[in-house]
């Protein structure tokens, strides 16, 4: 892809026409590790550089202005940043809910300004934050959800590769955790139907599908059902947000990721009373929020997941 | 005693019945209507169980830096509460009110309704 593309701005068919499979090594960070040696780094742009790259961002909660981040527009802008400065430009972007704090349309509208400088397709799901305005969801749904299913779910393909967005902040239980329920499951199954198995599946979400930590509804009550449709495929990737931390997990074929978020950090399952946003000192703020880049490579099972810090 | 007094005897018993009564309702509706609170804290409801008087106005106050709802189906659903935001609902009816927050469903709640005479009546 030559630099004049770069620049031409989010023409996906263009982007789509120039990506080619690199069938070359596969960088991977740790659970809650951030690649921090500049070698790996550099190895990491350069294993991009041939693959097929996208980027997610997660929780910018536009409008939230407690001490643990009174300046969320600023370190959003600083993330929209660190895109553009990316020496390969990616193919677009998902956004993992939480746009907004209280789904309202001026943040809303902050969001929208600053995400769109990145110049990038953006594909959205909604977090519980982004539903709560009077008629539960429908600015959301207005806004993002043109050609989207139900709450908004949806999938899409790039360059082999299916992705789906799903919603599972909808319609929660006295109790309970996320939430997909019995008609986006039907939806998914008969999505996937029919194809190879050998096909690489994205799913996105916003709430974990996988049980971080019940204890503060950090996970999603049936999305064994979702991932019992995944299981036959050879290579899946999980990336959720809201809970405003890295982690990551492996189960068989199937890869889990959560992202920072740009907004604020929230503490590790249990080190903390409640999950609740995390003041930290000003200077270590902008480690504990950032950005995550996902490279595919062909007849890998295992997509390269790099998560960068705004900082460190 | 002829009819007559003994009717306007009656009557005056009653008024002074009927005051006493209303003296009682006055001077009991403080001490069971005035506000009782519940705040929202560290993804909490506290105190977590709260057993009232019919006719209680209970006041919701979210003290976290993160949003929450106050939602009983069927029964009342606060707006999305902002920190200190509050939210009130007058109990009428005895019976059990689970609620909770539609935002972080793990958070749960419950108010028990007395009636006046203390019986209880299963609501859900």
């Amino acid at each position: 892809m030559s630099t004049n593309d770069h620049e031409k701005g989010p023409s996906r068919r263009k982007v789509l026409e120039c990506m080619t499979w690199a069938g070359t090594g596969v960088l991977w960070t740790v659970a809650g590790g951030v690649p921090t040696s500049l070698g790996i780094i550099d190895e990491a742009l350069a294993q991009q550089s041939k693959g097929f790259t996208f980027l997610q961002i997660s929780d910018s909660h536009m409008g939230f202005d407690k001490p643990a981040n009174p300046n969320t527009k600023g370190t959003l802008e600083e993330a929209i940043g660190r895109v553009k400065a990316l020496t390969v430009k990616p193919s677009f972007m998902i956004h993992t809910g939480d746009i907004s704090h209280l789904s309202k349309p001026v943040e809303f509208d902050d969001a929208d300004r600053i995400i769109s400088d990145a110049r990038l397709d953006v594909h959205y799901v909604p977090g519980e934050h982004d539903i709560i305005d009077e008629d539960q969801g429908k600015l959301y749904r207005d806004r993002y959800g043109r050609g989207t299913k139900g709450a908004g779910w949806y999938s899409f393909d790039a360059d082999g590769v299916h992705f789906i967005g799903l919603v599972n902040v909808v319609d929660l239980k006295a109790g309970g955790l996320g939430n997909l329920g019995n008609e986006q499951l039907e939806w998914l199954e008969d999505d996937l139907k029919g194809r190879s198995a050998s096909q690489p599946i994205v799913v996105f979400a916003h709430i974990p599908l996988w049980t971080v930590y019940p204890e503060w509804g950090w996970g999603t009550q049936d999305s064994a059902r979702a991932l019992e449709y995944l299981k036959r495929f050879g290579s899946v990737t999980v990336l959720n947000g809201h809970i405003h931390q890295v982690m990551q997990k492996v189960e068989g074929n199937v890869t889990f990721h959560t992202a920072r978020s740009t907004a604020f950090p929230q503490p590790a399952p249990g080190s903390a009373p409640s999950p609740g946003p995390m003041k930290v000192p000003d200077d270590k703020l902008r480690t504990m929020l950032g950005i995550a880049s996902v490279t595919f490579k062909q007849n890998e099972q295992r997509l390269a997941i790099i998560d960068t810090p705004l900082q460190g | 005693m002829s009819l007559n007094m003994a009717k306007k005897t009656k009557s005056l018993i009653n008024s002074v019945v009927a005051g006493v009564v209303a003296l009682l309702v006055f001077a009991a509706t403080p001490t069971w209507a005035d506000d009782i609170a519940v705040k929202i804290g560290n993804f909490t409801f506290g105190p977590q169980e709260l057993k009232v008087k019919s006719g209680t106005t209970v006041t919701w106050t979210n003290e976290d830096d993160i949003p929450h709802t106050v939602v009983s189906p069927n029964n009342f659903r606060s707006k999305p509460l902002d920190s200190e935001d509050k939210f009130s609902f007058t109990f009428t009816t005895p019976g059990t009110y689970k609620y909770f927050c539609s935002l972080h469903p793990h958070m749960t709640g419950t108010i028990v309704v007395e009636a006046a005479t203390g019986s209880i009546t299963p609501q859900q």
